[in-house]
């Protein structure tokens, strides 16, 4: 077949910039939304799919990991009791306030962890180590938030819940979705600046035997310690996810610019490619006139549509991968996992092909006859 | 003109009605003709007297409100839109007055594009692509875009296109209105040359008087009919064909 779906595409430079922008403006929208929105996302449950332990005991009627109410402390022996049990450590997550050089205050959310357990420790640290927390009032931050909070580096004193705190290490990367950044610290200084009694524990982290089943001990965590809830760490991220997202309405948000990022970026590739068969709407009806039939007509168009789909989303996600770099810096993350790259290159051909359909049926309705009029 | 020979295109009480508007536009009224394979027949009249309508239907790209209509002996009103395709790919050959060549393509894809829809070999379609631009005396323009041809070069490149399917029927619409007089003779001469040595049934519309000489036969159509019968019959087929001019004798 002569090169007629290439040529067509490539012939007219202006029209082809046209196409190309409009596939590469949707692309780079969609991964942008959906990125953010997934970023969002992960961000709400972070602290919970970071944790490394397979179940949660939290209070009564805690809907979500900010929502944390103290308990007990005893409670970690009768869990540390129940069959299946391979480890169980008291983990503290709450809002305080840290106050800035300035005399400024900004809301934190301290994460007091028992420092020598696997479970709930900080990652991607930059600066310092886990082990630094060892030293007294020792708090480790994400870089992110450095300026917010006023820190300049390692060393630094401030003030958390009226109690010193000294910084000795960054993470890079850990984004609270409430915007109030985690602090991590001991469990032991986390009760201080927290407000909390020594006897109490806002959550007790699980880590089942291997092999054990995780439902089985759920159970027996049910029956055998009283007034508490019991999640699967899946089930805890996804009932914050949710509460997040859904109920404050703050992800819904999120989810609905990205819904309609998807339905523009639809729009303007279908206009885009309606706009490229259209102009040679005349060049199909000769096609026909000389007897081509439909298959044949669609073939050229179906061709023309996935070359500029697959032209649009390679310069898409080069666009892209620079968008989503940059974002790394900024308080809202914008992420793109290879699953959702591979996914963006089906929903782009998906898209082309989906508009292409659209002009074919405009094709389809093509009176041969126009050929004769002038 | 009675004949018979077995027409390449036969009409009988052929009528079209374009429904528009509440009472619709009736094209044709009771059109008879017969075209005969070897004949340059042309059709002339006035602007809306039916004689695109009635190429178009002769043509298999339109279809008509009642009559009969036989291409290459086979009855066409009837036919479902996917066999319609097939019947103008195997039978006839189109040249348009605005040429119609794909701009994107050059004269020797825009040929190839035509060998390709017949099922053609890339390879055999680009050497026939290559003999039928020779053939209309255009070898050197294979590679150039329809953007870089003149008028007639054009034309010709839809002749070799038309050419390239093998079709026992040429139909042209104008082919010489956007041209000046001595390309339009020149792409006449063509078209004679397949009618009279090639045995190509060829039918014409046309306003063009300075080319009537080249008619076989000339069917005046008015307000839908064939007006002028008797007149139509006045030139017999081949008259002209022992006094081809020169430029056309490539045509092989």
């Amino acid at each position: 077949m002569p090169p007629l779906a290439q040529r067509n595409l490539f012939h007219d430079k202006v029209r082809l910039t046209v196409t190309l922008t409009g596939i590469v403006f949707s692309v780079v929208l969609i991964v942008v939304q959906l990125g953010l929105f997934l970023g969002f996302t992960t961000a709400t449950s972070n602290l919970i799919d970071h944790s490394g332990a397979d179940l949660w005991i939290t209070s009564k009627n805690v809907p979500y990991v900010e929502q944390g109410v103290a308990f007990s402390e005893r409670k970690l022996n009768q869990v540390r009791a129940v069959p299946g049990v391979a480890d169980a450590q008291k983990l503290i997550a709450r809002w305080t306030q840290w106050k800035r050089h300035d005399g400024g205050q900004d809301s934190v959310q301290i994460v007091g962890i028992n420092v020598d357990d696997p479970m709930e420790r900080p990652w991607n640290l930059v600066q310092g180590s886990v082990e630094d927390l060892k030293s007294p009032d020792a708090v480790i931050l994400d870089e992110l938030y450095k300026q917010k909070l006023g820190v300049q580096g390692i060393g630094e004193v401030f003030e958390i819940g009226g109690h010193r705190a000294r910084v000795v290490g960054f993470t890079r990367g850990i984004r609270s979705f409430t915007t109030s950044p985690y602090v991590f610290t001991t469990f032991k200084n986390a009760q201080n600046y927290t407000g909390l009694r020594e006897d109490q524990t806002m959550f007790i982290l699980v880590k089942v035997v291997p092999g054990a089943t995780l439902e089985q001990v759920r159970r027996d965590l049910l029956n055998g310690v009283k007034d508490v809830e019991v999640f699967k760490t899946s089930e805890f991220s996804r009932m914050t996810t949710f509460y997040w997202m859904f109920t404050t309405g703050a992800g819904v948000a999120v989810l609905i610019a990205a819904v309609l990022g998807l339905v523009v970026g639809f729009v303007v590739v279908a206009q885009t490619i309606y706009a490229t068969t259209v102009d040679h709407i005349r060049e199909y009806g000769t096609l026909k006139a000389m007897g081509a039939p439909n298959s044949y007509v669609y073939k050229v168009i179906m061709k023309q549509a996935a070359i500029a789909a697959v032209l649009g989303y390679v310069l898409g996600m080069i666009v892209s991968v620079f968008v989503v770099h940059g974002s790394q810096k900024g308080g809202a993350a914008i992420l793109m996992p290879p699953s959702m790259a591979v996914g963006m290159f089906f929903l782009t051909l998906l898209m082309c092909v989906g508009a292409a359909l659209v002009s074919i049926n405009k094709v389809t309705r093509i009176d041969p006859a126009m050929v004769f009029k002038g | 003109m009675e004949s018979n020979m077995q027409s390449a295109i036969t009409v009988q009480k052929l009528t079209k009605n374009y429904d528009e508007g509440a009472t619709g536009t009736l094209a044709l009224r009771g059109v008879d003709l017969d075209v005969h394979p070897g004949e340059l027949l042309m059709l002339m009249g006035p602007s809306g007297s039916g004689k695109t309508t009635l190429l178009s239907i002769m043509g298999c790209i339109l279809t008509a409100t009642s009559g009969s209509v036989r291409v290459a002996g086979r009855e066409v009103v009837g036919l479902s839109e996917k066999q319609l395709p097939a019947l103008r790919l195997e039978h006839i050959g189109f040249v348009f007055q605005g040429f119609n060549l794909f701009p994107t393509l050059t004269a020797g894809e825009n040929v190839e594009l035509m060998l390709d829809l017949k099922g053609v070999s890339t390879a055999k379609a680009k050497r026939r692509s290559q003999e039928l631009l020779e053939q209309v005396g255009l070898s050197e323009k294979y590679g150039a875009f329809p953007a870089d041809l003149s008028g007639g070069q054009k034309q010709r490149v839809a002749i070799a296109r038309a050419l390239a399917g093998d079709p026992g029927i040429i139909l042209a619409d104008e082919p010489t209105a956007a041209l000046d007089s001595h390309t339009g003779r020149n792409v006449m001469e063509m078209m004679s040359e397949l009618a009279h040595r090639r045995q190509r049934a060829v039918v014409i519309v046309t306003h063009d008087s300075r080319v009537l000489n080249f008619a076989d036969r000339i069917v005046r159509i008015e307000d839908g009919a064939i007006a002028n019968r008797s007149e139509a019959d006045k030139v017999p087929p081949g008259v002209l064909a022992h006094n081809l001019p020169q430029a056309a004798s490539g045509l092989v």
